[in-house]
């Protein structure tokens, strides 16, 4: 037995040794360098491909994945589609301020407009069934999602009056949700992955959780709140902290959407330009098509995740502000940062 | 030169740590909504909400970290 596993131990090392040199392509160099061009302009959406394959030395063209990398994550004014061409769109400067129709603000306005077709679709078929019929096929659907964010997040989060925030957390929902999904479609771009994007979306979670503060309870209320219910001669250590402590949270829910989108589309992209960093098929086929996949459905998991957090925080958030338990509440949300 | 590189590591040093930490995190929340949800399965959607937000904020924090990082090397 023992001897059976040595030799099996031994016919494993000769597989290595077989293997780790194929893998770094010790044997043929040369091989695919010809075809690379095409694989290039096949499977990365941005770059004109020699820019890939150009560099002669290793740590060179590491620099230009990188490069290539950061141009497919970053906005731009520039609409590619690789065997097509590209759009270029226009650049608009009003009083020094940099306002122009880019990449993401386009994504922006499709996301938009097919909310738009999407739930006019959707509302006027509800309109138009008896009480008795049962939706079917899209509207079911989107019925699932919308119960959904009705019982489970803003009921259960916020409680009484929760009616009020529902339209918010509705939308918000959809559109990160959308944004995200269509970052993920070849030519699409992820609006989610700029972090102005979702600092915006972060700043109306901010305005309407301080406004549902301000109504649960009034002015003084909300001023006390500040002072965490201390004694006056911690207000010096109390009022700072809870005044950084209003801002963390929508920075918090801002920096995760973001990087959450942007680390997915950096690793895929990582993983594809492995096989091109080490000019091998048996790295492209082993490793990076099917991790790639692997990422990418994890993505389309991640999607769907980062949707339904910003929308459960930002219920989370308007709740604990407007929950009129006042301190244990409150302070269960300070601790939670 | 060398001081770039330095830079370089610490970026990468740093992303490794914050992953540690976050990993850390997020297996004891999941550890403990498992035992929870083992000892008292009617909970389970309950436990599932409070352990997403709590993984939520782990990450988050995490993610500072791999943003200053990112950061660091694009310097």
């Amino acid at each position: 037995m023992k001897r059976l596993n040595f030799i099996q131990s031994r016919a494993f090392f000769r597989v290595i040794a077989i293997l780790v040199p194929l893998v770094l392509n010790v044997y043929g160099i040369a091989a695919g360098s010809t075809e690379k061009a095409s694989t290039v302009s096949g499977s990365v959406a941005v770059v004109p491909a020699g820019e890939v394959v150009r560099g002669a030395e290793g740590g060179e063209e590491e620099e230009k994945a990188g490069d290539v990398i950061m141009h497919h994550i970053l906005n731009n004014r520039v609409f590619a589609f690789p065997p097509f061409g590209e759009v270029k769109l226009p650049e608009i400067k009003v009083g020094g301020y940099d306002i122009s129709i880019t990449k993401h603000v386009v994504m922006l306005w499709v996301v938009s407009a097919i909310l738009v077709v999407l739930f006019s679709i959707v509302g006027g078929k509800y309109k138009k069934m008896t009480a008795r019929q049962a939706p079917g096929g899209l509207v079911n659907a989107m019925e699932a999602l919308v119960e959904f964010i009705r019982i489970d997040v803003a009921k259960a989060n916020i409680g009484h009056g929760y009616e009020k925030y529902l339209t918010y957390l509705l939308t918000v929902f959809f559109f990160v949700l959308l944004c995200n999904l269509l970052g993920l479609v070849p030519y699409g771009a992820t609006a989610t992955g700029n972090i102005n994007v979702t600092l915006t979306l972060a700043t109306f979670s901010f305005f309407l959780t301080q406004s549902a503060a301000l109504k649960a309870h009034g002015i003084k209320g909300y001023l006390a709140h500040l002072t965490g219910g201390t004694h006056p001669a911690l207000w010096v250590i109390m009022i700072p902290i809870e005044f950084i402590g209003l801002f963390t949270k929508p920075v918090a829910l801002t920096i995760r959407l973001f990087a959450n989108m942007t680390a997915g589309h950096i690793v895929i992209l990582s993983l594809i330009f492995i096989s091109f960093i080490l000019k091998s098929y048996i790295v492209a086929v082993v490793m990076s098509v099917p991790f790639s996949i692997f990422i990418y459905l994890l993505e389309l998991f991640v999607a769907f995740l980062q949707a339904f957090i910003f929308t459960m925080l930002s219920a989370l958030f308007i709740g604990l502000a407007s929950a009129h338990e006042g301190h244990d509440e409150h302070e269960a949300g300070v601790a939670s940062h | 030169m060398e001081g770039l590189g330095l830079g370089y590591l610490g970026a990468g040093i740093g992303a490794g740590l914050a992953v540690i930490g976050a990993g850390l995190g997020i297996g004891n929340v999941a550890a403990s909504a498992a035992e929870g949800v083992a000892r008292q399965p009617e909970a389970t959607a309950d436990i599932r909400t409070t352990m997403i937000i709590a993984a939520a904020l782990i990450e988050g924090v995490a993610l500072f970290g791999e943003v200053i990082c990112v950061l660091l090397a694009l310097k």
